[in-house]
């Protein structure tokens, strides 16, 4: 199955101006970079995070503590996936007690990637609040969830795909819409 | 790993296994080692399923750790465990296993005297069967958990020089670490008298020594066996005390080392024997950090046969 791109939606240009204004309005809601961490969930929302933390850092003096968290173990897919899948490894190496936590993904689809994401969470401790963080939000939830922060809202079909890039990973920053075939 | 026909995927044997399923458990081990250092040492993945321990041979270590693997991965876990007495072979183990699935068991774990006794078990029951020691056959997740140290401490596998020392012809620790480090692309050296080593062992492309003194010089890694007492009074034994002297990690030995190995042992150990107590306090490190890799180690290994399918 190989993506076929239809349109690109987002270049980089774009993302670092989403990566600009969410850091923004992050700081807006929490009053401050005090007390916030963020946490990617790998492999693409762990680099988008980090550039957050980086904007943060530029606008408010201080350290933003990013966390990495790989969902694969919370899951509740498992069962119905085809084989188990590679587990990716997970640094929380701050204590998040008290935090205002931001995950950050991404994509928002269905929801349950987030809540598997907020399952893990509590296990390293009692954030004072979490929040969402997304690059796209696609739409069609089957969890009551919602994002606190969106790049931006791309309405897609079931069978579309959305597919991301981030320079660390892929190369090149961009986010397509396209099939799969 | 390989899967099978009744749709169950197994862990039997690492000569079954491809270089890139060793690789792969050993990274996702690496994963679910960082659970095991979490407030909360444990995560849902294996929430709803059961497994059953069935140890028919004496063992602390394998038989905790896979119970902790289990458990950290939300599991349940029944243990059975019986004296191989009560328990004759053959047809009352196919019962046993019959019996024990019935309740509705997605994974046997099994430990028992008799080699080839896990893969006769996957003919006759419904589940996944993960071999936790067959005899003199093979122990795949020891040998796993030892390459998983090798990796984390000296940073790669292959082109490793690792020599092993001991009772090899008893040993499926021995066995399966020689498949496995095969595989893998390391290096292997037996140092054993000929009357331990099985017969053309050369033959599973491996070099073999006498002489304990060479094979310190040349190794990165030095995995002592375990000396198995009750094997010593038999004639191709050489006395206790003839095998310290020149199989032994004696003080005098590690001292005079300048270049000192990583050494390894599988437990439990015979200070005196095999290794020097001295020695064995200087090394207890990585002994000990064999251990809790077994659990990471299983932990991915339950995983990869479970994670996937619900029986």
């Amino acid at each position: 199955m190989a993506f076929k791109a239809r349109a690109r939606v987002l270049d980089t240009d774009d993302i670092a101006r989403i990566v600009k204004r969410i850091s923004h309005e992050i700081l807006e809601r929490n009053k401050g970079a005090g007390g916030i961490a963020l946490v990617g969930i790998r492999t693409r929302g762990v680099f988008f995070a980090q550039r957050i933390a980086r904007t943060i850092e530029e606008i408010e003096d201080g350290q933003v503590a990013v966390g990495e968290l790989d969902v694969s173990l919370y899951r509740d897919d498992i069962a119905t996936r085809g084989g188990a899948a590679s587990v990716g490894l997970t640094h929380m190496d701050f204590d998040l007690n008290d935090k205002q936590v931001v995950i950050v993904d991404d994509v928002l689809y269905t929801g349950r990637t987030t809540r598997a994401a907020m399952d893990a969470l509590v296990d390293f401790g009692r954030p004072r609040a979490i929040q969402l963080a997304v690059l796209v939000d696609r739409g069609h939830r089957e969890l009551p969830i919602r994002a606190d922060y969106v790049g931006k809202n791309i309405p897609t079909s079931g069978n579309e795909k959305v597919k991301v890039s981030l320079a660390e990973v892929d190369g090149v920053d961009a986010v397509e819409i396209g099939e799969e075939e | 790993m390989p899967g099978r026909a009744d749709g169950h995927k197994h862990l039997l044997s690492i000569a079954e296994l491809e270089a890139a399923d060793i690789i792969g458990l050993l990274d996702s081990a690496r994963s679910f080692a960082e659970v095991s250092t979490r407030p909360v040492k444990k995560v849902p993945a294996l929430r709803g399923r059961t497994i059953v321990n069935l140890f028919l041979e004496a063992s602390t270590r394998t038989r905790m750790s896979f119970e902790l693997a289990a458990k950290r991965l939300s599991a349940d876990v029944m243990n059975f465990s019986t004296s191989t007495s009560s328990l004759s072979k053959g047809e009352s183990l196919k019962d046993t296993g019959k019996t024990i699935v019935a309740m509705g068991v997605d994974a046997v774990v099994i430990r028992c005297p008799s080699a080839g006794a896990p893969q006769m078990l996957t003919e006759w029951v419904d589940c996944s069967v993960i071999n936790a020691g067959d005899g003199m056959h093979e122990h795949p997740t020891q040998a796993l958990l030892d390459l998983f140290t090798m990796r984390e401490r000296l940073g790669r596998l292959e082109g490793l020089k690792v020599a092993i020392v001991g009772d090899i012809d008893h040993s499926r620790v021995a066995r399966s670490n020689i498949h496995a480090l095969n595989k893998v692309g390391a290096e292997v050296l037996l140092v054993a008298p000929r009357s331990l080593l099985p017969e053309k062992i050369e033959q599973m492309g491996v070099t073999v020594t006498g002489s304990l003194d060479e094979a310190l010089t040349w190794c990165d890694v030095l995995y002592l066996l375990r000396i198995q007492m009750e094997r010593v009074n038999e004639s191709r034994f050489p006395s206790l005390r003839e095998y310290t002297l020149q199989y032994g990690l004696t003080q005098t030995r590690w001292s005079r080392l300048e270049r000192k190995p990583l050494v390894m042992h599988p437990g439990p150990m015979n200070r005196g024997v095999e290794i020097a107590s001295g020695v064995a306090d200087e090394v207890e490190s990585v002994i000990t950090g064999q251990v809790s890799a077994g659990v990471a180690v299983r932990m991915a290994v339950l995983y990869d046969v479970l994670g996937g399918s619900r029986g």
